[in-house]
């Protein structure tokens, strides 16, 4: 067996950002072995269409992610706040601009 | 609504009957299932061996048409098939990408296929012996991995949905381009129109095939549709494929080689024949017309690209910090 098929190349998280002013989207994720080539390799895989403006390419190792089993704590808690968006108020009618 | 059915044997009820009850609760409730979220080991491995084959598929699929890209007969028709086959070498990537959401590696995946313990889709062991077949696999192939398809973006795993849907939008081109090229021959001289019908006598009935053994037979249809990892049986896509390729036939004036073919006006769909199933297994168990070329190609292509991952590995190590 030979080196390279001992060791695989690390996994890369590829984000997009498209020309419309967007933020950076997470569209995939690729093995390159070094970051310059996830760059490329990002741009031959996943913008073959226009789909993008920039790229970014982040080892996966390095994304910290909230844990599943968190859900609750960290979530729940913003369900009970419906003041907090505009559909929480009256807005009387005749009244404009508001 | 089907009731959720739980596999005790292999999804270790006994341990897990609360996680198990989320699991449930998600699928029901159409909520995805993601990479670190608790699954039953048998969601797992099935979901593995599906995607993984899937891949595959769209890998070896490579083979047939990127044996024309040389002989392409314009420069135009040349750029669509190199595009073409682009897109299959992406969405095998998209597709080992999602498996590997699932714990296994692939490099695993790849030594499988290579080792002839992985399957791929019977449909890329025939040949492609005139350039009036590229237009066939275009319009049948790719029209039947589409039906496939488009449910699947709907399935319970977050990371597959998402990665049909990507195939998905890049795949409806490649039935267009297919269905023009065969549209170009019909409009052709009579040997370019003895050609598109040679192509279609030979690909119908593996592309009927394409959607497996029919529902009788099907040994994991009732799981894997519990699973929603499967949204219809083999049989309720088959008979769309065939509904919808019909008339489309009929507008190219080709005869489709099913003498049993015919508008079935109480059901509201077409009546067909009953494909050569020993052939099916056949292909399936290694003897089709192809198979052992697509294997050797695959190998020799895994092989002479060898040093290319030896020196980025090299190169890599240099640079790093």
């Amino acid at each position: 067996m030979s080196e390279s098929e001992r060791r695989e190349w690390p996994l890369w998280e590829v984000f997009v950002r498209s020309a419309h002013g967007l933020a950076h989207k997470h569209v995939g994720s690729l093995h390159a072995a070094d970051a310059e080539m996830a760059l490329q390799n990002a741009r031959d895989v996943y913008t073959r269409r226009n789909e993008g403006a920039s790229l970014w390419v982040i080892r996966a190792t390095d994304i910290v992610a909230s844990r599943p089993e968190d859900r609750d704590a960290l979530f729940s808690t913003s369900q009970d706040k419906p003041y907090r968006h505009p559909t929480h108020y009256n807005v009387p009618d005749g009244v404009k601009n508001l | 609504m089907y009731t959720q059915m739980v596999d005790v044997s292999e999804a270790g009820l006994d341990d897990d009957s609360e996680r198990q009850r989320i699991f449930d609760d998600k699928i029901d409730r159409n909520v995805t299932i993601e990479p670190d979220d608790w699954m039953p080991a048998a969601y797992r491995e099935t979901l593995v061996r599906q995607i993984s084959q899937h891949a595959h598929s769209e890998i070896v699929g490579m083979l047939p048409e990127g044996n024309w890209i040389t002989r392409a007969p314009s420069l135009e028709r040349k750029c669509i098939l190199m595009a073409k086959v682009q897109d299959e070498a992406g969405h095998g990537l998209y597709l080992y990408s999602a498996a590997e959401t699932l714990g296994t590696s692939r490099d695993a995946m790849v030594a499988a296929l290579l080792a002839g313990r992985a399957k791929y889709s019977s449909i890329f062991n025939y040949p492609t012996l005139t350039w009036a077949d590229v237009g066939a696999i275009g319009w049948l192939v790719d029209g039947a991995a589409i039906i496939n398809q488009i449910p699947l973006t709907r399935c319970s795993y977050g990371p597959y949905a998402r990665a049909m849907v990507r195939v998905c939008k890049e795949e409806s081109f490649h039935q267009r381009q297919g269905f023009e090229v065969l549209a170009t021959l019909c409009g052709g001289t009579p040997e370019q129109r003895a050609l598109a019908q040679d192509a279609l006598d030979r690909w119908w009935w593996p592309s009927v095939m394409m959607f497996g053994p029919p529902d009788s037979e099907s040994l994991h249809n009732e799981r894997s549709m519990r699973w929603k990892i499967k949204l219809y049986t083999n049989d309720e896509l088959r008979q769309k494929f065939v509904d919808q390729t019909v008339p489309q036939a009929d507008f190219l004036r080709l005869t489709i080689p099913d003498p049993e073919l015919k508008w079935n006006a109480e059901r509201g769909h077409y009546d067909f024949g009953t494909p050569d199933w020993a052939e099916f297994h056949a292909v399936v168990r290694g003897n089709g017309p192809c198979n052992r070329e697509r294997l050797r190609a695959r190998i020799a292509a895994h092989e002479d690209g060898a040093w290319v991952r030896e020196a980025a590995h090299a190169y890599a190590g240099k640079r790093a910090p």
